[in-house]
């Protein structure tokens, strides 16, 4: 029973990382149809939004809660400025895309090197953070993977409201269900296409600051997660939060689950059978978006 | 949106993209040109001054260690070049970044031999790297000296290993373990070649000396995703985990190893590539009272050692720690000083033959070239982490322990190689 319960509590921990990260995919890759290959970039900015945050303010404390909102503003400022000079251009050209980011991560992670330096390096946690709720009987969750756990929740609340019950929101879907019929019924689609990259990008952000918790900060550490964040969003259907959701967390507890009863690589290679032996019978992923374009 | 129904396509075809071209660096490892095979190197000595090559990963997951390696070359050839160099010439080190990619370290390692002429290389830190650059040193006839503590079961007649063999480490490391009544052992390394070894002469170890290992898992270099691990190992009943774990994976196990509530109390950890610098990096709060092994600690007594750790923190700062694999790396230079002093000449072949029974009183105590495994006899201790960042000592072998790579001399062992 104590492992089942802390193998579970492991694996939705995965889950909410693997959630944090998709969650801003889900924005651009599935409701935009971008595949922003520098998405890992902007995790990492975050997490070294984290870092010199951490150095200039003492408190682990202060500077992580202080590092959340900074990391959202400076990871969507990124994604924004990337829409705009680059991204605009090509959301007719949805392969491009996907090699106009992979450059742009590279730049972006060669620019990580020269100004933070090539070694990779970390950020203390708070106190609160570094130790564990035990529940007796050894069942004990760790403090930080509650944290990034509480984190990913409320990120997925507060994108689900703003998605249904802001005017931003709904213009939002409107674009997605048919661009064109949005823009002739007067929605300034470029001005949106803007806001949900700055969105999308600032919650990989946000997903940089939770990563600090769990590992070294480095200019490759975005590349760790993209292929999975994608799967996420791909396996959980294009476009769809709750798929994401379910997907991230089952991916996650599936992941923990395996590498128990298995090895860490056995694991991975299962988990990625499973996924295509999953699209072959739901090539549409979990969910699927029901439109009225003609596409 | 016709975009949405070509992105998953799109996207799996970017991502296989992705994938070849990593198994292309991977696989691309130059396997040499036709054309050289045989061929000796040319190292130029025909100037004021000799090239040495540096060769260590200034970047990647692996720089958190290997910088400060290639730091205590650069001190160590700054001190030769200020007493009046070697034969009279002055040393000029050509530094190259392995990148933490094996087929990196292969690429430079053959253009220090080919576009620099060095003399001798001084540099790698995972086996991984070594065994990539090990057929470029051997195809060019040309010297490479290794620093770090590794798995054994090899020789190279073109390699200096000056880090510990196994049995300087992970075999006096085991004996300690025993001694402690540590007899339940739970193996965490990375997926390369030396966990996977180490891990291999571990089990042999403790089949024939009454210890049980309870579990094994590795990681793949660089994971950052621990939780099923540590899981697994606090469920296991071990007495102790042996850590093999290289690079900055250690940061995100340790994290994780405290959060869950293991201590070095409940379940030490011996560790075999953690020292000072990484220590420090890691977070002293999650390495207190963890055990390492290792042949030289920065607090290791001796006259020796005050004047490398001096000159070492005059040099990169106050705040900055020794530790085994920098000060392997310092000596080897003097090391390969002397060996080339008793040759009288840079000539690779001379070089070797004069390497037997070279001495140097090292930071880390006497030190003797072995010129017939080309390792050296070195002092064996366990250290236990400090709140202050710095291992302290909790037991040593008393005297140098003769390099034996293969494990020859214990019986368990036949059959590993």
């Amino acid at each position: 029973m104590t492992v089942i319960l802390n193998q579970s509590f492991t694996g939705i921990s995965i889950g909410a990382v693997l959630l944090l990260i998709a969650l801003g995919l889900t924005l651009t890759f599935g409701q935009m149809g971008v595949i922003n290959m520098a998405h890992g970039e902007f995790i990492m900015a975050g997490a070294y939004t984290t870092y010199v945050l951490q150095k200039s303010i003492s408190s682990a404390g202060v500077s992580l809660l202080v590092a959340l909102p900074v990391a959202f503003l400076v990871a969507g400022a990124m994604g924004a400025l990337l829409e705009w000079l680059l991204i605009r251009r090509l959301y007719t050209r949805p392969l491009d895309t996907l090699l106009v980011t992979w450059g742009v991560s590279l730049m972006l992670q060669q620019l990580a090197r020269d100004v933070f330096g090539a070694p990779n390096v970390q950020t203390a946690a708070p106190d609160v953070l570094t130790g564990n709720i035990s529940l007796g009987g050894g069942v004990t969750f760790a403090s930080s993977r509650l944290f990034i756990l509480g984190l990913a929740l409320l990120s997925v609340l507060a994108l689900t409201l703003i998605l249904k019950l802001t005017p931003l929101g709904r213009r939002i879907r409107a674009v997605v269900q048919n661009r064109d019929l949005a823009e002739v019924s007067g929605i300034a689609t470029g001005r949106v296409d803007r806001v949900t990259f700055f969105i999308g990008s600032g919650l990989a952000g946000v997903a940089g600051v939770a990563l600090t918790l769990v590992g070294p900060i480095g200019p490759t550490m975005g590349t760790n997660y993209i292929v999975d964040a994608f799967l996420v969003v791909v396996v959980g259907g294009i476009g769809q939060l709750k798929g994401s959701v379910i997907t991230a967390f089952a991916l996650g507890v599936l992941q923990s689950v395996l590498e128990y009863s298995t090895t860490v690589s056995v694991a991975k290679v299962i988990v990625l059978v499973a996924i295509v032996a999953f699209l072959q019978w739901r090539p549409q992923g979990l969910y699927t978006l029901r439109t009225r374009s003609l596409a | 949106m016709s975009g949405l129904s070509i992105s998953r396509r799109g996207l799996l075809a970017g991502i296989s993209a992705i994938g070849a071209s990593a198994t292309l660096s991977a696989c691309g490892a130059k396997t040499g040109s036709d054309t050289s095979s045989g061929s000796a190197a040319t190292a130029d000595t025909s100037g004021d001054t000799v090239k040495v090559g540096l060769l260590n990963s200034l970047s990647g997951t692996m720089a958190i260690s290997e910088v400060t390696v290639h730091n205590s070359l650069l001190l160590a050839i700054k001190e030769i070049n200020a007493a009046g160099g070697v034969l009279g010439k002055k040393l000029k080190p050509i530094s190259q970044d392995g990148a933490s990619d094996w087929p990196t370290f292969a690429e430079k390692a053959e253009a220090l031999i080919t576009d620099d002429k060095v003399v001798a290389t001084f540099g790698c830190w995972t086996s991984a790297s070594r065994k990539a650059v090990k057929p470029v040193f051997e195809r060019y006839k040309s010297l490479l000296f290794y620093p770090v503590q590794y798995e054994g079961l090899e020789q190279s007649p073109y390699i200096f290993y000056i880090g510990a063999t196994t049995n300087q480490q992970i075999v006096p490391a085991l004996d300690y373990l025993k001694k402690q009544g540590l007899t339940k052992l739970y193996l965490v390394g990375s997926d390369y070649v030396f966990p996977r070894t180490a891990n291999k002469i571990i089990k042999a170890y403790a089949k024939a000396n009454g210890m049980e290992v309870v579990g094994e898992d590795y990681a793949p270099l660089g994971s950052t995703e621990f939780g099923t691990i540590v899981n697994k190992v606090k469920d296991s009943g071990a007495d102790a985990v042996f850590n093999t774990l290289n690079g900055d994976s250690n940061v995100a196990f340790f994290k994780e190893y405290k959060s869950s509530g293991l201590t070095a109390k409940s379940m030490p950890v011996l560790s075999v590539s953690i020292a000072e610098e990484e220590v420090k990096s890691i977070g002293t709060q999650y390495l207190e009272d963890q055990l390492t092994a290792w042949n030289y600690y920065e607090t290791t007594p001796g006259a020796a050692n005050t004047k490398f750790v001096a000159a070492y923190q005059a040099a990169y700062g106050k705040d900055k720690p020794t530790s085994d694999p920098m000060e392997a790396a310092y000596i080897s230079v003097y090391l390969w000083k002397e060996m080339v002093e008793k040759a009288g000449s840079f000539d690779v072949a001379k070089v070797k033959a004069a390497s037997d029974g070279i001495e140097l009183d090292a930071p880390e105590g006497k030190v003797t070239v072995d010129g017939v495994t080309q390792h050296v006899y070195k002092t064996a201790r366990i250290g236990k982490v400090g709140s202050d960042g710095l291992i302290t000592e909790v037991w040593n072998s008393g005297k140098p322990i003769k390099p034996d790579p293969y494990l020859k001399g214990y019986s368990w062992a036949s059959g590993l190689s």
